[in-house]
């Protein structure tokens, strides 16, 4: 059911504001959602100054420096700082990426950083995505063949290699899902962008051989079609890929299969 | 998604405006299931009118006058026009459902296609039942 406002336990509150950086000419404001679950608060937004002239260039580097030098409680998940982990997903500016390749000079004014949208908040910037890699698990996300092992390895067309380009770079961040009001609304029936695309990266590799049953199992009103093609995915892929096109690619093999 | 919520885990903010910032392709979208509720309205309009002309003389008088005033003018044109836009929504799903035009570029000037469309079509609708009632 579509909702429009948050629940009680999860309206913002004021929070609050850390002193500015002394001697600095170039201070730029960020605004950062807190959320503490040992203190019993509702979630709030602090404000930190940084100066600019002393920080790295991306908005990773300039939470590492909230984390460093304001507020070592700043909590946020962070590996490579190359957008190839995936870690880093969460909501810049209005639009969810990946604060490690988002760069500050991306964003106009004050920077606003929220964790990825309309999920459960396990600490500050940290969503739960237990519920989201349990979708991906449900995909069957590998290789199902039924013929006989081959002596060497399984074969693949330069042609066939090819359809796997634009979806096997994925790295599951969860930016496209959380981006998706269906998701945000069905999100515990609707498989979402992300899982979709990798239903498709298998469906179209032309070494698996459950095609039909993967297309059986996405085959229900919510895993598949609650996709309204609303694009959210697309606009906001920090790696520039685009499940809308993918869940439009099963739609279509459903209706051929049929007819 | 209040099962994986373990303890009392606050819900992040989503909401569209606030939030997540409005993009053509989901305005576009989120406009094709409004003016669908709108359209619904249309009926009842109609209804409306059929009801008075059945109970009375005065009744079906009062309406029809409301819907002929500049007001019911008005009404009928964004009507129209909430129409119109919801036809081009439909297209667009089509074109998407055969796997054309899913790529980002073209599916934002589609989506502001559907606005400047509407709009001209509801405003040629207007001239027409203009010129016919004149």
């Amino acid at each position: 059911m579509a909702q429009f406002t948050l629940p009680k336990n999860s309206k913002i509150t004021q929070g609050k504001t850390w002193p500015k950086p002394e001697g600095a000419t170039n201070v730029r404001k960020f605004k950062i959602y807190r959320w503490n679950p040992d203190d019993g608060q509702n979630p709030r937004v602090d404000t930190y100054f940084l100066d600019m002239d002393k920080c790295g260039p991306m908005i990773l580097d300039a939470l590492i420096k909230i984390k460093n030098e304001i507020d070592p409680t700043l909590t946020f998940r962070r590996s490579c700082r190359e957008g190839i982990c995936g870690s880093c997903a969460m909501n810049i500016d209005g639009i969810n990426t990946l604060a490690c390749i988002y760069g500050l000079d991306e964003v106009k004014g004050d920077v606003k950083i929220y964790p990825l949208p309309h999920m459960p908040v396990v600490k500050d910037l940290i969503p739960d995505l237990t519920h989201f890699y349990a979708q991906h698990a449900s995909i069957m996300p590998w290789l199902e063949t039924k013929t006989n092992r081959p002596a060497k390895e399984w074969k693949q067309s330069i042609e066939d290699r090819k359809k796997l380009d634009g979806l096997y770079e994925c790295v599951m961040c969860a930016s496209c899902s959380t981006s998706c009001p269906s998701y945000w609304w069905n999100g515990d029936r609707y498989l979402g962008p992300a899982a979709l695309l990798h239903a498709y990266r298998w469906i179209i590799d032309s070494r698996d051989e459950a095609t039909g049953e993967r297309l059986d199992q996405l085959e229900d009103p919510f895993k598949l079609y609650r996709c309204h093609t609303i694009m959210n995915c697309t606009n906001t892929c920090p790696k520039g890929l685009n499940p809308a096109k993918a869940i439009a690619e099963i739609k279509k093999m459903m209706v051929e299969r049929v007819v | 998604m209040a099962d994986v919520n373990r303890g009392n885990r606050p819900l992040s903010p989503f909401m569209i405006g606030p939030y997540y910032r409005p993009q053509i392709t989901s305005i576009s979208s989120i406009m094709v299931r409004i003016t669908a509720i709108a359209s619904y309205g249309v009926v009842v309009l109609a209804i409306i009118w059929l009801l008075a002309a059945a109970t009375s003389d005065a009744a079906f008088g009062f309406v029809d006058g409301v819907l002929r005033s500049w007001f019911g003018d008005l009404l009928l044109f964004l009507f129209s026009w909430a129409l119109w836009y919801h036809m081009l929504g439909r297209l667009r799903h089509v074109i998407w459902d055969f796997g054309y035009c899913l790529d980002l570029e073209i599916s934002k000037k589609m989506g502001w296609g559907m606005f400047i469309g509407a709009t001209v079509l509801a405003v040629l609708t207007a001239i027409i039942m203009a010129m016919g009632s004149a």
